[in-house]
Order: structure tokens, then C-alpha cells, then sequence
């Protein structure tokens, strides 16, 4: 196995953070080039890309309002088709991003700093993908607002018993805490590339956003205050809204939903997943952008480990519902579980098995972790396989309830399938005008991981 | 724009510095540091120098400077706890209200505030209120937004989001004294000094 070396930081003698050894001015220059100069070809095409898909999208959501729901495959036993796992799916994806920008902070894992702005990014547009997802599958979409306790003429309120509701607070709460972390998080890089801009209007607008930050310790006292406790509110945060939009399904009595081993394994899955979706990001933009020396192979190697960590308990998961199934000696459950794993569906449980128990365990090898082919494709299939996680839990457990007579075989319709790809087009359409007009590295934070940050580094 | 840029650094330390320009209101001194390392021993100095209208500038949070500038702890932490808390309350208060005074239902025979179900929606409007908590409490602790500060006047304060560490003394601290301040800010390694006027 092919050694793969790491330049050593100077002061604490362990693998370097930032690869070459720039100074502070290099990362200025490197981070901030994407917003002040011309994209690249590839930017303008993938704008264009997203924007179809996007495109695609619209025209869905505005044939579903005209038409409803009737243009999607969700019909009884399975009323609870796409839209409900492109939901958990988003919001699966967005939580990554918190555990690397709140949970790694918490565990002084100073090479997020690399990675945590792009992620915190992620999250945020992935939560309004996922947030989409049950505002138009409400049927009458002229009816959100039932969903908030807001005084109204007919003088009904939510139903707070109903982890539907429970669901309601948890993503928009974690969609508006998110947005605040990250905004926090912008504001001294805002206020560096105010201080680069050459023309007025640039000056103007990144200047209003960077609300006149001097980089006064006497600030920086309390914005570091301000960050350290934003983490510690949103690690548990970010734990509770899996949890919650696990008991979506787990206070159900439908077998292969009932049970308590869902808020951890939807933990642990979203994480998997989201950190697979950072890892698809990473490899490109690291390219496009020429950060290849500030997002480098350790940060990689890590995030590996961590999705050979999460997709390991994913594995544990699927096969403790097993265990379980059998063990309980209750009929109903067992079925369900032997259908999944043979019957017509076993097509798509195979797909998740293999796609998320099998793949990361490639990440046991270093060359593997490093690899960014290796890691591009492997990252994709991981995300194949937690869509097909919720799809499996979604439908198989709908497909074939308690009375055989009203069994069917869901199957998506062509608008499923366009409602899908136009969310991924809202995201990359998003993700795309975030790396062109913000820096997409926390260059304050880099810098402060610099061998030359630390107060008892000699100059040589 | 009323600046004084150029004091060379090499210039003795009792040069005068140029006097200010017409309609300037002299905002004070900007020294420029080589590094974390000498701007924190040069923080040292200013506050045994007695100093208390004075900062230090730079581009990311430098640990222990808080202790070089003999700064204490921040209470932003105050308005997070007060906030979360309050949020918590609000979220139970709300739910107690809707699920026993403004519709009451009796969902599977519970009684009618089961608080148990309430704990979920409880914690996430206190995560709510202490997010909003920490927000606020940044921005009113270190007075922004601020889009006009005396500082903005030197060019080459542009720097301190880049590479450049400064300390800032103000004109309106009892012992500000353009030539003395100057001086101590030299001797105690910067290597640029400069008046601003805002």
C-alpha cells in the first residue's frame, strides 16, 4: 500500500492542515479568486445544467397545483409515496454540514475549518429542498399556513401530540438556526472581500452584509462567544430533527416502522449521507476553483473514516431490525422484514445494502480514503443507496399492510421522477451561485489553523 | 477622506507627526504589528501603559490576546441562556394554551395537557430563542451593525481582513498624547504609526 505523505506542521509536528505552507495572504488570494474573477467554462455550464433542472421543477410543482396530487404514483396502501422520502432524503443530506461546522467545533477538529463553510452551505439548501417536499404534498396548497399556530377565522389550532407537527417546528427551526450559524460565520469573510472590492457596487453590497466588522478583538471576544455556543445549541439540535422526523414513522403501528431503533439509525444514516454529498461537492470544486492545496487529501482521509463510522452503524441498524423482526416472535413484523429482503421490492433492498453496508468499507484502506476518483464515485453510490434506504422503508413497509387484499406494487410516475431530479436542480442551481459570489472556505478560520497563527511560532 | 499616511517607520520615534488636516477630527493612532506574536506582547504593554479606549485588530481570533489586552469574559452568554430559556417556556406555555384553552381535543383518552408529547416542540423553540439569543447578543455586545467607524479612514487598515495586525488607540482616552502614544506604540514593536482622522 502506497505510503501517502502529509507536509508536518512546524509547531504541532502533526500532519499539516493546509498543504505548501502559504501565509496569510495566499489564503486571502486563493479563497477569494472564485468571487472576484471570471468563473470558469465549467461554472456557466453547470449553472446552466441546474438552472433546466430547476426549470424542470417549476414546471412540476405548477403541474401538481393545476392537476394535484393524482399525477404522482401515491395511492392507497402506499399514500405515502416520493415526496415523503425526498423529504427524509434532504433533510438527511443536510446534516452533515452541521455535524462538521457544530459537532467537529465541539471536538476541536481544526481540519473542518477547510470544509465547514461549502457544508453549512449544503445544509442550508438542502433544508429548502426538503421543506418543499410536504408544502406541496399537502393536496391543497393554498393551505400551508393550517400547519402553523397561527390565529385564524375558523378558530382551530395545530394538534401538538402529532410528531407531524413535532416535524414542523424541528426542520423550520433547524432551516432558520442553520441560516444564523452560517450567516455568523460569513461575516469577517464578508467584510475581506468588501475591503478587496474594486468597484463601488461590490464594496456597497458585500459591505451592508459584513455590517462594518473591523476585526476588533473586542469583537472578536464575543463573536468567538457567539459561535462556540451557536455549536453547542445546534449539535443537539441537529440530533433531535433526525430523531423527530424519525418518529414520523416510529409512532406509527405499521411494522418495519414501529420501533425504537429508528431516532439513531436516521441519526447516523443522515450523516452518512450528507457527508457522502459534501464529499461529491468537494472533489469538484477543490479542482475548479484551485483549493486543491486548502481542501486536501487529509480532510478526505477523514471524512472517509467518518462515513466508514456512520455507514458502519447504518450496517448494524439494518441488520439489528433483523434481528429484532425475529426475536420479537411477532408475526407481523417478521413478514415485513423476510418481504423486504425477498420480496418484490428486494430489487431495491439489495440496492440499499449493498450501496451503503458494502461501499464504505472500502474506506478501510488509506489509498481508498485518498482517492478522488474513488471517493467521487463512491460518495454518489452512498446517496444512491440512502435514497433507496427511504424508499425501502418507506414504501415496502406500505406495500403489503395487514389486509393482502388491498396489497399493490407502487410505482412512481413520470412526474415522481421529474419532481426529483428538479429538487437536485434547486440545490445545485443554489449550491452554484454560492461558490461563484461568497467565499466557499472560512478564510478566517483557515488562517487561524496556520502554523504562523500560533503565538509561539518563531519566525525561522 | 482626511488621512495622514505617511509616518515612515523609519523616522525617530519623537518625529511630529504631520498636524491635521483641515475639518479631520483626529480619531487616533493605528500601529501595524509584524505578527500574533509581537501584537500581543505590544497589547501587553498598552495595558500596563493604563489604556482603556483601545483595541487590536486581526484577521482571525488570536487565543490569549484576551488576557494580553486584559479583557474579561464575554456575556453574550447571558443573552443565550435568558433567550433559550424564555424560548422553552413560550414553546410549553403555547402548547398548555392551544391543547387546553383554545382547542381542546382528547386524542386517546390522554389528558388534555400531556406534556410529555409537548417536550419536542419545547426544546426546538428553545434552540430557537437561544440561536436568536447569541445572534443578538454579538451584534448589540460589539455594537454592529457599524458601517461608519473612524478606522475606515486609513487605507491601510483595509489589510486587517487579509494579513495585518493592528492596534488602535483612541484620541478620546484621559492618556492619549499623539507623540507619546506614538512612541510607546514603537517601542513596543510596531513598525508603522499612523494619526487617523475621521
Amino acid at each position: 500500500m502506497a505510503h501517502v505523505a502529509y507536509d508536518i506542521d512546524p509547531v504541532e509536528h502533526r500532519p499539516a492542515l493546509i498543504e505548501g505552507d502559504p501565509d496569510f495572504h495566499g489564503i486571502t488570494e486563493a479563497v477569494a479568486r472564485p468571487v472576484e474573477w471570471r468563473p470558469p467554462w465549467g461554472w456557466y455550464a453547470v449553472l446552466a445544467a441546474s438552472l433546466s433542472l430547476l426549470g424542470l421543477f417549476g414546471v412540476s410543482i405548477a403541474w401538481l397545483f393545476w392537476e394535484g396530487v393524482g399525477i404522482w404514483g401515491n395511492n392507497v396502501p402506499v399514500a405515502w409515496g416520493w415526496p415523503i422520502i425526498n423529504f427524509v432524503f434532504w433533510v438527511g443530506i443536510a446534516h452533515a454540514g452541521t455535524l462538521i461546522s457544530a459537532v467537529l467545533f465541539l471536538f476541536r477538529q481544526r481540519w473542518r475549518t477547510s470544509i465547514n463553510r461549502a457544508a453549512e452551505a449544503m445544509t442550508i439548501f438542502a433544508v429548502m429542498c426538503a421543506l418543499i417536499f410536504p408544502g406541496i404534498h399537502i393536496g391543497r396548497p393554498w393551505l400551508p399556513y393550517w400547519m402553523l399556530p397561527l390565529p385564524n377565522q375558523m378558530d382551530m389550532w395545530p394538534q401538538f401530540r402529532s410528531p407531524l407537527m413535532w416535524d414542523v417546528f424541528a426542520v423550520s427551526i433547524y432551516g432558520t438556526v442553520s441560516l444564523i450559524f452560517w450567516y455568523v460565520g460569513l461575516i469577517p469573510d464578508l467584510a475581506t472581500i468588501r475591503d478587496r472590492a474594486r468597484t463601488r457596487l461590490r464594496r456597497i453590497v458585500y459591505g451592508i452584509f459584513a455590517l462594518g466588522w473591523r476585526g476588533s478583538f473586542r469583537q472578536w471576544l464575543h463573536y468567538e462567544k457567539a459561535y462556540l455556543l451557536l455549536a453547542g445549541l445546534a449539535t443537539p439540535l441537529v440530533l433531535s430533527v433526525h430523531s423527530v422526523v424519525s418518529f414520523d414513522f416510529a409512532t406509527s403501528q405499521l411494522p418495519g416502522w414501529h420501533t425504537t431503533i429508528f431516532p439513531p439509525y436516521f441519526d447516523a444514516g443522515a450523516i452518512f449521507s450528507g457527508l457522502a454529498m459534501v464529499v461529491t461537492l468537494m472533489v469538484i470544486c477543490r479542482v475548479v476553483f484551485k483549493l486543491e492545496h486548502v481542501i486536501n487529501p487529509l480532510h478526505f482521509d477523514r471524512m472517509a473514516k467518518l462515513m466508514l463510522l456512520t455507514g458502519s452503524l447504518v450496517g448494524y441498524a439494518y441488520s439489528m431490525e433483523f434481528f429484532i423482526a425475529w426475536y420479537s416472535g411477532n408475526l407481523y413484523e417478521l413478514f415485513v422484514f423476510i418481504n423486504r429482503a425477498t420480496g418484490p421490492y428486494a430489487w431495491a433492498y439489495w440496492t440499499m445494502v449493498s450501496c451503503n453496508v458494502i461501499v464504505p468499507q472500502f474506506y478501510w484502506f488509506k489509498r481508498l480514503r485518498t482517492h478522488m476518483g474513488f471517493l467521487f464515485v463512491s460518495s454518489i453510490l452512498i446517496n444512491v443507496g440512502m435514497w433507496f434506504e427511504r424508499f425501502v422503508i418507506v414504501v415496502t413497509s406500505l406495500h403489503a399492510d395487514f389486509m393482502p387484499s388491498s396489497w399493490d406494487y407502487f410505482k412512481p410516475t413520470f412526474w415522481d421522477l421529474a419532481t426529483l431530479a428538479g429538487s437536485f436542480g434547486l440545490f445545485f442551481t443554489m449550491f452554484t451561485l454560492f461558490v461563484r459570489f461568497l467565499p466557499m472556505v472560512a478564510m478566517a478560520e483557515v488562517k487561524s489553523v496556520l502554523p504562523q497563527a500560533h503565538v509561539h511560532n518563531r519566525p525561522k | 477622506m482626511n488621512r495622514d499616511e505617511t509616518t515612515p517607520s523609519s523616522a525617530p520615534p519623537n518625529a511630529r507627526p504631520a498636524p491635521p488636516e483641515a475639518g479631520g477630527k483626529l480619531f487616533g493612532l493605528l500601529a501595524e504589528l509584524a505578527d500574533p506574536e509581537s501584537l500581543m506582547r505590544a497589547c501587553a504593554r498598552v495595558r500596563d501603559a493604563g489604556y482603556t479606549a483601545w483595541d487590536a485588530h486581526t484577521p482571525f481570533p488570536i487565543h490569549g490576546l484576551d488576557r494580553a489586552m486584559g479583557l474579561g469574559k464575554s456575556w453574550v452568554s447571558a443573552f443565550v441562556l435568558v433567550l433559550g430559556l424564555s424560548g422553552a417556556a413560550f414553546g410549553m406555555l403555547m402548547q398548555w394554551w392551544i391543547s387546553t384553552r383554545a382547542y381542546p381535543l382528547v386524542i386517546s383518552g390522554k389528558p388534555l395537557f400531556s406534556w410529555p408529547a409537548f417536550v419536542p416542540v419545547m426544546f426546538e423553540c428553545g434552540v430557537l430563542g437561544g440561536a436568536l439569543g447569541a445572534l443578538g447578543g454579538f451584534l448589540y455586545k460589539s455594537r454592529l451593525p457599524r458601517h461608519h467607524h473612524g478606522l475606515f479612514a486609513s487605507e491601510r487598515f483595509e489589510r486587517v481582513t487579509d494579513d495585518a495586525f493592528f492596534i488602535s488607540i483612541e484620541a478620546s482616552d484621559p492618556r492619549f498624547d499623539a507623540e507619546e502614544t506614538a512612541r510607546l506604540l514603537r517601542e513596543a514593536g510596531a513598525h508603522h504609526v499612523e494619526l487617523v482622522h475621521a
